[in-house]
This record gives structure tokens, sequence and C-alpha cells, in this order.
């Protein structure tokens, strides 16, 4: 068998085990509803004593036993969860924890919705995804362990992404919405949504080794606009992809979200409402502050706010943040086709052996993952400082290929995707290295068309 | 006067990537009063090492970073206008978007 024939063969094995395993946990699911039912009945001849539960069914009792021993939760606050519903919009880094405490405590309801597929560079922190879900959709995947943990919740799933067009139907469905998103249009477009249909929000946020997380609209409390009327810049606004993020720090931000959402909906102990927590990861440090309360002159949920359903239909979140929904990567054209390379052109210059420097614009903690051959590295923001490095190594390349060449060593530019190598080569044209060029969508470009062995990250 | 100020949430990368500095802010004119104001230019001036339009909008911090005074939002403590004492601890983080 060829490698590939062995692959399809593998794709559709691991099809068939997950569609058994999830006809198994149905049937489970089923079995024990069946059994419950019978207990209920009492047998013929027993006794038929009803003994005051709360409301609790034997199952029930069992499965929440150590819930219901806390004096400050007990069977009021596990009735109270039970009864609940509560939304995750995001099933990535925050929502993976989140949905796995949530679906384990008992919440009566619990929704999850996402447009997203499972990636492989997914795995080291949305915890809640296994390998055989690589390439498909995260809600499958999300609800599919949410349901082996706890079947006799019902668990809705929502594969889409969260539009002005569909949210008020899809939030006004449930009592409390959990914000594991990791864009700002979003984030924005939730708060407003949750305002307009008078829902609380547990919102976290997490990014390389920093979190946050607080609950807006609660009990008077400020909204995300009460905080952050105007939004931040487009650069202030890194992805994990981006920026990268240690795969605990979203977890530990996802199931302090889990434990605000069982508070508000158990109505236990103090939410973190007006008061947001801080955690650094590296020194070890979380610090809870306060923060303001409801801003009179907020424009979704002060005073004289008239912001209305049908004003939250037509508001555009991309345009307000500057920034898409979907965080498609950037891709910026800056110039002019002559001074672009594609990747294959690139593997013909190392193939004729041309005279040639490649400078890597990357950040050296990148640089240090995976390069070309040969490449030197000037990060982009130290390119200004390191221009001599750049004509050195041109004369370099020019003396070791001898004069038989005559012409000048040509100068190469490349970074991860594109966009930095474009706005290395303006500067470099600028500062007089006019024949400079960039590889048009840097390596991961490289990677697709040239060389599928090459890492991308 | 002696204050310790701290960055977060991306903000520190503008100042050499540090994010905890104590620092000795020496009043002019023999004033003895230090507010919010006069301490964002000061660090404006001699903090902030890159790209400050990442840190400051006008006289004020740009939208999205949250200014705490001993862990408190200045919102609630009048903003520019907060006047800082001996030994207090002031807080800039940037909101998060990711997850």
């Amino acid at each position: 068998m060829s490698a590939s024939e062995l692959l399809r063969e593998l794709d559709s094995l691991k099809d068939a085990k997950t569609q058994i395993e999830h006809k198994i946990s149905l049937l489970e699911a089923q079995l024990r509803e069946i059994n419950l039912r019978n207990d209920a009945a009492p047998p013929n001849g027993s006794s038929s004593l009803s003994y005051p539960t709360n409301g609790l069914t034997q199952d029930m009792i069992h499965r929440y036993s150590r819930h219901l021993m806390l004096p400050s939760f007990g069977v009021q606050g596990q009735a109270n969860l039970l009864k609940s519903s509560i939304l995750v919009v995001g099933a990535g880094g925050l929502g993976a924890p989140a949905l796995l405490y949530l679906a384990a405590s008992g919440v009566g309801r619990l929704g999850v919705i996402d447009h997203d597929v499972v990636e492989l560079n997914n795995m080291h922190r949305q915890v809640i995804h296994t390998e055989a879900y690589v390439g498909k959709p995260k809600v499958k995947s999300a609800a599919a362990a949410c349901h082996s943990i706890n079947s006799t919740i019902q668990v809705v799933e929502h594969e889409e992404a969260l539009q002005t067009s569909n949210a008020l139907e899809i939030l006004s469905k449930y009592d409390i919405i959990v914000d594991a998103t990791d864009n700002a249009p979003t984030r924005y477009l939730i708060s407003d949504c949750c305002v307009v249909l008078g829902k609380p929000l547990v919102s976290g946020a997490a990014l390389g080794l920093e979190g946050q997380l607080t609950v807006y609209n609660y009990h008077g409390g400020p909204c995300y606009r009460c905080l952050f009327p105007t939004p931040p810049p487009r650069t202030a606004c890194q992805s994990c992809a981006e920026g990268g993020v240690l795969g605990v720090v979203p977890g530990i931000i996802g199931c302090l979200q889990a434990l605000e959402a069982i508070k508000v909906a158990a109505s236990v102990g103090e939410p973190l409402s007006g008061r947001m927590l801080l955690l650094d990861a590296l020194s070890g440090r979380i610090r809870i502050v306060k923060i303001r309360g409801r801003s009179m002159q907020c424009e979704v949920c002060g005073e004289n706010a008239t912001f209305t359903q049908q004003q939250f239909l037509e508001f555009d979140y991309e345009k307000f943040t500057q920034t898409p929904l979907r965080v498609p990567p950037l891709k910026l054209n800056l110039l002019p086709s002559e001074s672009r390379i594609s990747s294959k052109e690139y593997s013909e210059i190392i193939l004729k052996k041309e005279t040639h420097v490649l400078v890597d614009v990357r950040p050296a903690h990148h640089f240090k993952i995976v390069s070309l051959p040969k490449s030197l590295n000037i990060p982009l923001s130290t390119l200004e400082a390191r221009l001599p490095e750049v004509s050195s190594a041109l004369k370099k390349e020019e003396e070791d290929s001898g004069v038989a060449s005559g012409s000048s060593a040509q100068l190469y530019v490349v970074c991860r995707r594109g966009n930095d190598s474009q706005r290395a080569v303006q500067y470099l044209h600028k500062m007089g290295f006019a024949s400079a060029k960039d590889i048009v969508g840097g390596l991961e470009s490289w990677a697709h068309n040239v060389d599928p062995n090459f890492p991308t990250y | 006067m002696q204050l310790t100020l701290e960055f977060g949430g991306g903000l520190e990368l503008l100042c050499d990537s540090k994010k905890i500095h104590d620092v000795n802010i020496e009043q002019h004119n023999g004033e003895d009063k230090l507010i919010m104001k006069d301490l964002l230019s000061w660090v404006r001036n001699n903090l902030i090492k890159e790209r400050p339009e990442m840190f400051m909008k006008g006289d004020t911090v740009r939208p999205g970073v949250l200014v705490l005074v001993n862990d408190c939002d200045w919102e609630l403590s009048g903003q520019l206008n907060t006047s800082l004492e001996e030994k207090d601890v002031v807080v800039f983080i940037s909101t998060l978007h990711g997850g």
C-alpha cells in the first residue's frame, strides 16, 4: 500500500471510529434514561415511599454529590445550575476548559458556537479537542467531549460564525454568555448584544503569558463599552496566531470563566463584576483591581443610550474596530510587482547559484524555529541600525563569487507571511538598496509551493 | 517622588520589555503635587523607547489602555487629575483580545 492509500484508509477508519463512539454514547445515554425511569417507578411489592429531594433525581444526587455537600453551594445552587442555560462563544483556548467544566458541573443547557475547524497547532491549548478531530468542526468535537463527560445535559451545537444577523436569535436562548473569542470586533458585538438582551457576560482574554477576566453587564455593573468606549488601534490587537500563547494561560482564564458563569447561574458568591482579574503567568502574579462602574455616558448602556435591537443589527463592527470579524491573516500589498518574486522563483535562484543575499526580517526567536539556508537574520525592528550588515553581506557575496559574474549581488527579503518583508523592502529602497525584492507570501509560501517538508508554525 | 510603574498586556514592549520600573520623579518648581497628567508626559519622555503612539493619544493614554492607581481604575480617582503620593503603584495595561 502506498502512503496516500494508507492515509486514506486511516482517515476512513478514524471516521468510522468517531461515528461508532458517538453511537455508543447515545445508546448509553438512552439506557441510563430508561434505567432512571425504571428506578423512579417503584418495583411491584416494594415500598412506595417518596423521598423529598428538592427535585433532584437519584442519579443527580450521586453525580453532583460533592457540589451538594458544599454549604455555600448545596442543593439550591445545583438546582439553579441544572435549570440554567449558558452559551460559550468560541471553542478555542478559553472555551475548551470552560466548556469541559460547565458540562461536568451540570449546566442544564450548554451551547457552543464556533465556525472553525480543529488544527494541529490548536492542540497545545484547546484541550477539549483530540487528534482524531483535526480538520473537523470545533463545535462537533467540543460537543462530543462535553457529551462524553456528562450525557445528562443538553449540548447545543451552533456551527457558524457569530454575526449581527444571528447574534440576537442565538444569544436570546441562553441566560448567561461566556465570551471566549479571540478578536476585538466580536468582543464589542457580544457585549452590545448582551446589553440589548439584558444578559450577563463572562469575558476572558489571554495572550502570550497574560490573561484578563471580568463579568460585564451584571446587576448594574459596567459593559465592555463603558470600559473601552473607543476601540484600540488595529496594531494593538495581536492574536494568539500572531503573538503566540502559552497553552496553560488561556486554560487558567477559561477555568475562571467557568467558575464565574457557575456563580452567576447558581446565584452564589460574588461574581467578578466591577472588578478585573489580571494574570501575569511569568512572574506568578494575580491581581484583582477595581474598575469603573456603569458609565452614564456609555453609548450602549448609559443613561441616555437608545441602543436598540435594530441599531445593533445595523451596526458595522468591522468598520468600528477596523478589524475583520473572522481574522484572516493580514495581506499587505505595498510593493510594485517588479520588486517582488515568488517563492518558486527564489528556489530557481538557489538552484542556479545566483549571487545574492537573503535577509530574514523575522524576530530572532522566530528565526530560531526554522529558517532558509544561508539567510541572514536582521529583525525588522533592528533593520535601521543594522543596515551596514546588509551592505557588507552584499559586498562579501560579490567578492566570493569572483569578478566573472560581473554583475552585483541581488538582495532578497523574506519573513513569515510576506508582510514585514514588504515593509523592509520599502525601507531598503528608501535607503538606496534599489534592487531589493521581497518573497511573496514568505516562508509559508515556500512550504506551500516549493517544499512541503519545510516546517510551518 | 518614589513610584512603582508597571506595564502589561504588551505595553512593556515599548519600554525595553521591562514590566516593573521603580522610578524617582523630581518635581520641578518646588511643587509638591504630582498628578497623572505630569506622570504620563514623564513616562513618555523617559521610559517609552519606541512607538509612543501605542502608549498615548493626545495628552492621555490611547484607547484600549487601562490605568490603575493602587489597583483602582483611574476613572474613579479623576483620570488625568488623579494626585499621586509617595510609593504609589501605577499600572498601565493594554486590553487583550486573544483566546
